[in-house]
């Protein structure tokens, strides 16, 4: 079995046109043939890679990653003397990886990476998370290696980043006790000795993914005596200096691969990255973005599991004389599982070329002035990663959800039961949900796009595509929601109550991120309609109706029933 | 020990995932109805090979292999996963050859590539099953061999050890180099293609590919001599006629029978020469062997 060849909706993703201009930027117009070996002479032979590759990561993950996962499962990893020993089967999988060459995606390839788009990646983590999302996390966090190459100094990337590459972990330490979603409370403390010339870091983070990393970005209070975020500051403190321990690993839900550890800094020597009190506002700000694609994506692999499983069980098992995929109620859930996982992955992969024109420029940024129109191309492209990141993670992680929820009732009894892999996707979907910023506070970040009307500029511009005849009925109906949706917003600003507008963010957010899923699954139809016409149909259905339900709510919206609440 | 590594491979049809087109009605194999593979006991002895290379650092990996030109496919395969050159043997003349004269072609090759320490195969090929190449190239080299190689346990000072698979059990041999190991399936999996050197040799080829409108990389292959895989004929490799391809194949195929096994029917012999006697008069009689 192959993950991706055997997924044509995920291989449509790298026919993308935009890829074109992308993977030009990313390789300098093909300028590094002929210094690295591995580099390629121009875009077809890039695109080559990546299938290769991907085709690659998806035979890994269907014939390793995913039977270990239950291994892993049973196994878990442990605390022996303040270190976290993982499986004996997750030990397996990261040899693996680092033996095929896949820790340093997309690191540049002056520090051994592959220099890989962040789309690629993003199909890549997809493959990985589909098989086991515990593990997805271990091998995704290569990606904070990113924070060290934008913001960090030569000297830095040049130490850590050759060691990402060559298979060192990763860990974003910020959760504290008392600060998880509010991040500007943070306490753990860092110390600059001024005879030694180096930080020191003391204190305790809590929930941190794989806490027991090679290398840790800490966010830290470099300033003492302040309060808020401005007194923050990120750090790298590495594993090998011994001052670093793992005093538990949480009992958790889902993600038994996964450890979710309780890190105690002693004391230990660490390296200040980017500036004083940039910490929160700006650095940990655009490691957290790259971990909400990340987290989407996860989202995006689980609701492509989920509706597997229910897809296979349905065709297979028989009630009442037939297959039950038969039954209307059963195909019901099925194909509204298949509609939620297509509209849900366009959202992603148009996120991710976004953030990837995104980075393109910031690189270029650094290595030269922008000429005015690339200045203007590089505030749209970023504006727009900034927009859809909230609206991806908070919905895909919700589709997650959904799709877990019906894969368990499409198997029945047999669904609750820890035979099926049903359950554990169950399980491990309820984090997504939570983890690296909670669906409520996805609402936060999105709602001011809503508020601001960009997000219905958004939808003229997807919708402005010429379709075939027989799909403009659906384009009208998307037009139509994407109407709605300006009613809804023009309803509650019209209340001038920041309270109202904070209760019903949610609402104004769900029927803005449906309407733009539905409109780009609406270009994927245009591009491929055998593929993608009948998610089209029904995922513009099933948002109709979310969208009736959000409206109906908004419209007959008083101050009187917010007050019910109270 | 700088170590030079020859790695036998032979592309196979995958008679792992037999659909119901993989016979043809006269009971030969329909190739195009399955895919082309690495043999996958090829990929434990390529492994075996790469482990000598880690613990040998400067050790050179070749892959020989016999067969039409998609069989560079194989080639690249190998390099994706560590090898260092590949070598496709390829003639018209050695068409139809059976475990013979595909021996005496192999280690004919063997000979051309000529410095050698250590020779490794799969144990038997998934489309023939007969374990005779292996055995039979040794033979023609005039080396030890090692058959059924599970792990290789030691090496120093040209004396390599092998746990090798036994019924019922492993034993563990011990033959001075240059030598030739048989690699079982039960040895350790293949390390994964890398994908470094995948986005780096996918562009090898052999100079009738180069050749080919369709190649892209004449200029990276005048640089990068690993991207020239090597393609060898009967004549280069100085070989007779007479013994390759259908001419030198003594096995003559009779009658090709499906058979289903119903029972499970074995017998056990001791190794006294006078059951070994017996035995084989028993094989001669049923016409198994002679």
């Amino acid at each position: 079995m192959n993950y991706y060849s055997e997924n044509r909706e995920l291989q449509h993703f790298l026919k993308h046109p935009l890829l074109q201009r992308i993977v030009a930027m990313k390789e300098r117009d093909y300028s590094q043939a002929g210094e690295f070996a591995y580099a390629p002479i121009d875009f077809s032979e890039a695109m080559e890679g990546y299938e290769g590759v991907l085709q690659l990561v998806g035979e890994m993950c269907a014939d390793v990653v995913a039977p270990n996962a239950a291994r892993i499962e049973e196994d878990g990893p442990k605390v022996v003397d303040g270190r976290v020993v993982y499986a004996p089967a997750t030990e397996e999988n990261l040899d693996l990886f680092k033996k095929a060459g896949l820790m340093g995606v997309s690191l540049p390839r002056r520090f051994g990476g592959l220099n890989f788009p962040v789309a690629v990646f993003t199909m890549m983590q997809e493959l990985v998370c589909r098989a086991d999302a515990g593990f997805g996390n271990l091998w995704g966090l290569q990606d904070c290696a990113a924070t060290i190459n934008n913001f960090g100094n030569d000297g830095q990337r040049e130490r850590y980043l050759p060691m990402v590459s060559a298979g060192a972990t990763m860990s974003m330490d910020l959760t504290e006790p008392d600060a998880g979603s509010d991040l500007q409370s943070a306490r753990l403390k860092a110390t600059y000795s001024e005879e030694e010339g180096c930080w020191y870091l003391d204190g305790v983070k809590r929930f941190i993914t794989n806490g027991d990393s090679d290398i840790h970005l800490v966010l830290a209070r470099s300033e003492e005596g302040s309060v808020d975020g401005r007194g923050l500051s990120l750090f790298i403190c590495e594993k090998s200096c011994g001052r670093v321990k793992t005093r538990r690993i949480e009992d958790k839900m889902g993600i038994h691969g996964s450890p979710t550890c309780e890190v105690v800094f002693d004391h230990a020597p660490a390296e200040l990255c980017g500036s004083r009190k940039m910490g929160l506002i700006k650095y940990v700000m655009s490691l957290m973005n790259g971990a909400r694609l990340g987290i989407a994506t996860q989202s995006v692999a689980i609701a492509q599991a989920a509706y597997s499983e229910a897809a296979d069980y349905a065709r297979s098992r028989k009630q009442f004389g037939k297959t039950i995929i038969n039954l209307p109620p059963v195909y019901e859930m099925v194909g509204t599982m298949k509609a939620r996982l297509d509209a849900a992955r366009s959202l992603l992969y148009e996120t991710a070329r976004n953030v990837d024109m995104s980075y393109q420029f910031a690189d270029l940024a650094r290595e030269r002035t922008l000429a005015p129109e690339e200045r203007t191309e590089s505030k749209f492209f970023s504006k727009k990663a900034d927009a859809l990141t909230p609206l991806i993670k908070g919905m895909g992680s919700e589709i997650a959800n959904m799709n877990a929820y019906d894969a368990v009732q499409v198997h029945g009894g047999s669904g609750y039961m820890r035979d099926y892999l049903c359950e554990r996707l169950y399980r491990d979907a309820r984090i997504t949900s939570i983890y690296e910023g909670t669906t409520q506070l996805q609402v936060v970040a999105a709602i001011r796009y809503a508020a601001s009307g960009y997000y219905k500029e958004l939808l003229d511009e997807y919708l402005a595509i010429d379709v075939p005849e027989q799909l403009k009925p659906l384009r009208e109906r998307i037009i139509s929601m994407a109407e709605s949706y300006k009613a809804a917003l023009e309803k509650v600003q019209a209340l001038e109550s920041q309270e109202a507008l904070d209760f019903l963010a949610r609402r104004i957010y769900e029927i803005a991120a449906y309407s733009i899923m539905a409109s780009l699954l609406m270009r994927d139809a245009v591009a491929d309609e055998a593929l993608f016409s009948a998610s089209l149909h029904r995922f513009v259905a099933v948002a109709e109706s979310v969208l009736a339900a959000h409206t109906a709510y908004i419209g007959n919206f008083t101050m009187e029933l917010l007050n019910q609440y109270k | 020990m700088e170590l030079n590594i020859i790695v036998l491979a032979k592309q196979v049809p995958d008679t792992r995932n037999v659909g119901e087109q993989a016979m043809n009605a006269d009971g030969t194999i329909n190739r195009a109805a399955l895919p082309a593979v690495f043999n996958p006991e090829d990929l434990n002895a390529l492994e075996q090979a790469l482990l000598l290379k880690d613990s040998n650092p400067g050790s050179k990996v070749t892959v020989l292999t016999m067969g039409p030109a998609r069989a560079a496919d194989i080639l690249r395969e190998a390099l994706y996963r560590g090898a260092d050159e590949g070598v496709l043997l390829t003639d018209r003349a050695f068409a139809g050859a059976d475990t013979l004269a595909t021996s005496y072609a192999l280690s004919t090759a063997v000979r051309k590539i000529g410095k050698f320490d250590i020779v490794l195969c799969g144990r038997q090929a998934i489309d023939g099953d007969t374990a005779q190449v292996g055995p039979q190239v040794a033979q023609m080299l005039g080396l030890p061999q090692i058959t059924c190689v599970r792990k290789v346990l030691s090496m120093n000072d040209g004396v390599l050890v092998a746990e090798r698979g036994i019924e019922n059990g492993v034993e563990v041999v011990k033959a001075s180099l240059p030598l030739l190991l048989t690699v079982e399936g039960v040895a350790a999996p293949c390390r994964p293609r890398n994908a470094y050197r995948m986005l780096r040799f996918h562009r090898a080829a052999t100079p009738s590919e180069q050749a080919s409108e369709g190649y892209r990389y004449s200029s990276q292959a005048k640089s990068d001599e690993a991207l020239c895989l090597k393609e060898w004929s009967l004549e280069y490799i100085g070989g007779d006629a007479s013994r390759c391809g259908l001419s030198g194949s003594p096995t003559k195929v009779k009658k090709v029978e499906n058979i289903v096994f119903r029972a499970k029917e074995s017998k056990r012999y001791s190794s006294s020469d006078c059951d070994l006697k017996a035995l084989v008069a028993e094989l001669v009689e049923n016409h198994t062997i002679g």
